[in-house]
């Protein structure tokens, strides 16, 4: 690329552009408009649609801006005669084959080949024959198809190979039996797979859930963020009649640039579930009755206040809350004299609290993951935690970054790099072995696996890919923090990141895990990101260490939690369960008292800190349903009804600015004073569960999302493990198995899996049946069922 | 002064094999050109000089094409020879592979010395068994004479050789759609530019040229340029390999110096067949636009008189037609073809080629519609110059070719919904 800048002049008008860019890029930029559909700023250019033909001075035959660099005194004409015929000429043979019945086409209203054909478009078709028709493929729960009405722009082709990585739909047939499609018949399965929905210039490609439900026209378009991973993602929601109807992708360059993943885009169908909270309820004698507002919040505030020693209460928050309930919230309990309030729900070891002053974070601001040359991934995958920032780790690889991952299962990578598996108990000494190979010291809290560890290629290999980039990271990933020896994990990564000049990444795995530590709702920070005057215990120890009372803030007891049964247990046996919830479960009402519907998403304004620092605000769109409250405002009602000072909000944007002042000079830090006499543990010699949250079982809202819980990446209450261990377990041949952790047992379908490691089963959290177990990397056992 | 490049083996027993070749001095100038290390620029001079033109279809000069590679950029380059001959009519690179392989080989090689490219290929077209197999045979002698393979006769340079056979698909001699074709891809043109000489297979510079133009160069070498260009006329230099078919009685390939006049051409063929009239020609292949037999009779088989009458010499193959053709279905059986074998990837090809048909094949079948000759112009003009590769422009030229000349026999099909040629 060079900045040379060249002049050119688009029908009579002078234009500044960049030399060697296309021409389309140049008028787009000057607000010129020249039709196309093939065409996609980011898609490599295919110039198959000839759409966006123009007259070129000097040049006999109409050339495609898309494919035609800009060039120093080029005159262009765009709707010249001869620009304009090619134009026509191409916009009819597009409509010789395709159908003319947009009324009962769901793109209808918002077809680009419509809105093309109203302006270059003929009144009466010239052609006489018989039209294609293609037979439509099941290409699973979230894309439509109607292949008829296809075009063969290529976007959704191109969309698979470039951007999500793996080649979905294809090209089959020549001529006119050219067909796109999946080949077999297959669900395309990429977690970003929406997308194409939004690609398809025409009603080939349209989204099930929302299909036949509204037109167009009848939606008022509203912008929100996303309200799950940490990206924060922008997004245009599409309303009518005060309902979510379907949820788009807004541009945001620096952030999700054009894309969304499927869980941002279809997680809205949660919101309409039929286990939505919709009145204040009282558990009596075991029964749930319905109660006012009134009465609901004074039985809140009394038992809260009952219960006298703040101590002996726990608060736990869900970290996809808004930062305006999270603030309130630890300002709430922190006001009755409780310090335990945490919102890691999924974390399994906290050991690293004792020394952390400062938030952390991502490490890096999103745009220049692109610009890695190396990333270290312990403990993550990536692609099924926070697909957009995994399209842009994979835009890294493709521009030949180095990729290494340490996982505890094979993952499935769109991209180049290397993988090293091992079982969790050895996750610690592996990466104790790449940071030796780094040159790090057996000193402070790793000492003794660093004394252990043996140094082999793979380690060495890391080691000097990390210290020779310009732009390394070392990212601690969802699985990291889950895993109990994450404090050993943590410190080590730190100090191979010291070591090798990379940055140190803290993957923040929800879409306010920022947030939550700028708002103080977790026990070592207080609000503003400093570190705690009185900390607190957290979530293992509140549960570990049952408490009297527990307020819970879009909590699900079980699903939600690092150890879903110990949680159970815990929340049962307390006096008093205070549930602020826009759902209801039979979890949720086998534990709480008290049930106080919240809204949430759209419903409700309020601010999400994404994984890089950046505050993003969503305005609440829809009316809350049924008698359903903002989560501030209850929240504020129980601080007046506890007699406390300073929760006389107006509006959530005073408790924003309220926070934002804290935190004006609070500051984004992964460094921290390593704590010492760091111990394993987690045995490396029995058999041990392994276990992610898959991408569809990570909040309330999603795992009520119907078509998304379809998919593939709901993932399923099954015990994976490889052939071999089965083998040596005496299960071959069993469909089943019996699996005992923590003192509770089930028993489930077993599915052989190369992927697992020896000496490890799988077996997911955050399901319907496998969170009645422990957590996620622990002691278990397998037997015959 | 017939057979004096390509096929100048061809009185040998059987020229396909190493010892013969080079019984009339094969792979000498390859030799020389090692030995004495000539320069790579004075190569490409020479095939300038020789106004050797591309063979394929297209007429683009030899040298000029290869003078568009940055020798020295590095990395690596290729050479490809597009064996894919797929142009109804022509059958002329065929001959060469199955007797004069040996020569294409040695002009391979000395492409790749030219342009400094270590590896070449050859897209052979699928249903080329026999050539396939002599071509195979011929590199395996090629290897073990040490013209293939690493430090060839210890000049230093590396070069070897590999055959891809095609699958038959015509666009696959586009030479784009070939590139993706080795690639392992959908045989699918690219847009271009970037042109091959720059992104090329594997995006590396790489030059693809038509069998017979690389197997002139050994001869272009040895006896050099001039002495190439003298054999033609102006702008048509060397002799040129036609594939003459149709109703004559003697169908075949007949090497001929360019400008020979058509006339003498149709003699060499025996002559129509039965004595019958000539009615018209085809004279480079479907593509080329047809010219009725009378102006053809005056003509020569060079570049410039074949475009000076509309059409174009194309890959030179020739079909002599007679007046037992209605020219209605001959047109229906082309535009058969291209709507078969467009590759749908860009709109005007993928649906004008399919309508072209659709109109010419309902005229035929006595269905025409009096507005139907105006929207053949005018689907074939909204084809031409604006699609991806030339096939679009394939499809289109014999329609309006047809239209040009022929426009009443097409106007009596349709009032009478019957021909107006006896036979058709
Ligand atoms: C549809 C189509 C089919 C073609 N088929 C052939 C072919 O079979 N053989 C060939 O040599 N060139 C073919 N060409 C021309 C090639 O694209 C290319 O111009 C040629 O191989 C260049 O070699 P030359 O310069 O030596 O002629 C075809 C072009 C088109 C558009
Ligand atoms: S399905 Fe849509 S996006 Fe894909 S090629 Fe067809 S028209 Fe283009
Ligand atoms: S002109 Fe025809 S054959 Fe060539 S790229 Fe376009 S569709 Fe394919
Ligand atoms: S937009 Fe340029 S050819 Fe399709």
């Amino acid at each position: 690329m060079t900045d040379k800048l060249v002049t050119i002049e688009v029908n009579g008008q002078e234009l500044q552009a960049e030399a060697g860019i296309m021409l389309i890029e140049a008028t787009d930029a000057a607000g010129i408009n020249i039709p196309r559909f093939c065409y996609h700023k980011k898609l490599s250019v295919s110039a198959n649609c000839r759409m966006c033909l123009v007259e070129v001075e000097k040049v006999p035959k109409p050339l495609p801006a898309c494919a035609t660099p800009v060039s120093d005194g080029m005159k262009v004409y765009t709707r010249s005669p001869k620009a304009l015929a090619a134009q026509k000429g191409t916009m009819e043979f597009l409509l010789i084959n395709h159908p003319l019945d947009c009324p009962i086409c769901d793109q209808g209203g918002e077809c680009e080949l419509q809105d093309v054909a109203i302006g270059y478009g003929r009144d009466v078709s010239r052609y006489s024959e018989g039209k294609r028709v293609v037979a439509d493929k099941n290409i699973g729960p979230l894309i439509a198809t109607d292949m008829t009405r296809c075009i063969h722009c290529t976007r959704c082709v191109r969309f698979g190979e470039e951007i999500a990585g793996i080649r979905e739909m294809g090209a089959t047939g020549r001529g006119e039996h050219m067909v796109i499609g999946t080949y077999i018949e297959k669900s395309v399965d990429s977690e970003l797979s929406g997308n194409i929905i939004d690609l398809c210039p025409v009603g080939a490609l349209t989204s099930k859930p929302f299909r036949f439900n509204a037109r167009a026209w009848e939606l008022t378009q509203v912008e929100a963020i996303a309200p799950h991973d940490s990206l924060g993602s922008n997004l245009n929601l599409h309303l009518r009649d005060n309902k979510v109807m379907r949820v788009h992708p807004k541009d945001n360059e620096s952030i999700n640039e054009t894309w969304i993943s499927d869980r941002d885009r279809f997680s809205y169908e949660g919101l309409y579930s039929s286990d939505r909270l919709t009145s204040p309820m009282v558990k009596k004698g075991g029964e749930w009755k319905e109660v006012s507002w009134e009465m609901a919040l004074e039985m809140a505030a009394a038992s809260l206040k009952e219960i006298g020693d703040g101590d002996q209460i726990g608060t736990l928050l869900a970290p996809t809350s808004t930062l305006e309930e999270l603030f309130l919230a630890q300002k709430l309990m922190r006001g009755l004299g409780c310090n335990n309030i945490d919102s890691r729900l999924r974390q399994g070891d906290f050991r690293m609290d004792a020394t952390q002053n400062s938030v952390h974070w991502l490490g890096s601001s999103l745009s220049d993951m692109d610009q890695m040359q190396t990333v270290f991934v312990v403990g993550g995958n990536i692609r099924k935690e926070q697909p957009i920032l995994a399209h842009r780790l994979r835009k890294a690889a493709v521009n030949g970054a180095k990729l290494h991952y340490l996982n505890p299962i094979q993952i499935d990578l769109n991209h180049r790099g290397d993988q090293d598996v091992c079982t969790p108990g050895e996750m610690a000494g592996r990466l104790a072995a790449v940071a030796k190979a780094a040159g790090v010291k057996a000193s402070g809290g790793g000492a003794s696996l660093l004394g252990a560890a043996k140094v082999d290629e793979s380690a060495k290999q890391t080691a000097a890919n990390l210290k020779a980039a310009d732009g390394a990271l070392v990212m601690l990933g969802a699985m990291a923090q889950a895993h109990p020896d994450y404090a050993l994990l943590h410190t080590l990564a730190a100090a191979l990141a010291e070591a090798t000049g990379a940055q140190l990444s803290i993957l923040p795995t929800s879409a306010n895990s920022v947030g939550a530590q700028l708002a103080g709702a977790v026990p070592h920070l207080q609000a503003g990101g400093t570190a705690a005057e009185r900390a607190g215990l957290d979530t293992l120890r509140m549960l570990k260490m049952p408490r009297k009372g527990y307020l819970l803030l879009g909590v699900e007891p079980g699903r939600d939690f690092w150890n879903g049964s110990l949680s159970m247990s815990a929340l049962q046996s307390a006096d008093m369960v205070v549930a602020i919830s826009a759902f209801r479960s039979p979890e949720l009402e086998a534990c709480a008292d008290i049930m106080l519907p919240m809204a949430i998403f759209t419903e409700t304004s309020g601010t999400y800190v994404n994984a890089e620092g950046r505050w993003q605000q969503s305005r609440g769109v829809v009316r809350p349903q049924g008698e359903s409250r903002p989560g501030w405002k209850i929240l504020r009602v129980l601080g007046n009804l506890t007699d406390q000072p300073g929760f006389d909000y107006i509006d959530s944007q005073q408790i924003h600015d309220e926070l934002h002042k804290l935190c004006e000079s609070s500051t984004l830090d992964n460094k921290q004073a390593e704590p010492q006499n760091l111990e394993p543990l987690l045995s490396a010699d029995v058999l041990l569960r392994g276990g992610d949250t898959p991408l569809y079982a990570c909040d309330p809202l999603v795992r009520r999302a119907t078509a998304l819980q379809q998919t593939q990446d709901a993932g399923s209450d099954t015990i994976r493990l490889h052939p071999q261990e089965a083998a040596r377990l005496g299960l071959d041949g069993s469909d089943t198995a019996l699996v005992k952790q923590n003192g509770n047992q089930i028993d489930l379908p077993l599915q052989l899996d190369e992927r697992i490691p020896q000496g490890c089963v799988w077996i997911s959290t955050g399901l319907a049946r496998t969170s009645t177990l422990g957590q996620p990397f622990g002691e278990v056992t397998v037997e015959k069922a | 002064m017939v057979n004096e490049v390509c096929l100048r083996t061809l009185d040998l027993e059987r020229p396909w094999l190493m010892e013969q070749y080079q019984s009339r001095g094969g792979y000498e100038v390859l030799k020389q050109v090692l030995t004495e290390k000539r320069a790579p620029e004075a190569i490409i001079e020479e095939v300038k000089k020789s106004g050797l033109r591309g063979r394929g279809g297209a007429g683009f000069p030899t040298g000029l094409k290869w003078s568009f590679i940055s020798r020295n950029a590095p990395g690596q380059k290729y050479v490809v020879c597009n064996s894919d001959e797929g142009e109804p009519g022509t059958f002329k690179d065929r001959d060469i592979l199955r007797y004069n392989p040996h020569q294409l080989i040695e002009g391979m090689i000395l492409a790749g010395y030219a342009i400094g490219a270590t590896r070449g290929y050859n897209y052979i077209r699928g249903e080329f068994w026999e050539p396939y197999e002599r071509f195979e045979q011929a590199l395996q002698e090629a290897r073990e004479a040490g013209f293939l393979g690493d430090n060839l006769l210890g000049s230093g340079f590396d070069f070897d050789l590999h055959t891809h056979l095609g699958g038959g698909a015509y666009i696959c001699g586009e030479e784009t759609a070939l590139l993706e074709s080795i690639e392992g891809k959908k045989g699918q043109p690219r847009y271009k530019p970037p042109f091959p000489a720059h992104f090329g297979l594997y995006g590396r510079p790489t030059i693809i040229n038509n069998t017979e133009s690389l197997a002139s160069i050994p001869m272009i070498l040895e006896k050099g340029g001039e002495w190439f260009a003298d054999i033609g006329v102006k702008n048509s230099g060397g002799s040129k390999l036609f594939s003459i078919s149709g109703n004559i009685n003697n169908p075949g390939v007949f090497e001929i110096p360019m400008g020979t006049p058509f006339s003498e051409l149709l003699e060499m063929a025996g002559g129509m067949k039965d004595g019958r009239k000539i009615k018209a020609v085809i004279p480079g292949g479907s593509s080329a636009p047809v010219i009725p037999g009378e102006q053809m009779m005056d003509l020569n088989m060079d570049y410039d008189s074949i475009a000076g009458a509309g059409s174009m010499l194309g890959s030179g193959a020739v079909i002599v037609l007679d007046d037992t053709n209605c020219m209605v279905k001959t047109l229906e059986r082309m535009s058969y073809f291209y709507h078969e074998e467009s590759c749908g990837q860009c709109t005007p090809c993928r649906e004008g080629t399919g309508w072209l048909y659709r109109v010419v094949h309902r005229i035929e079948s006595g269905q025409g519609r009096q507005e139907d000759l105006d929207l053949l112009d005018d689907v074939a003009d909204k084809i031409s110059g604006k699609t991806i590769c030339a096939l679009g422009d394939a499809a289109a030229l014999p329609v309006q070719g047809m239209l040009r000349h022929y426009r009443d026999e097409f106007q009596y099909h349709i009032d009478h919904q019957r021909c107006m040629v006896g036979a058709g």
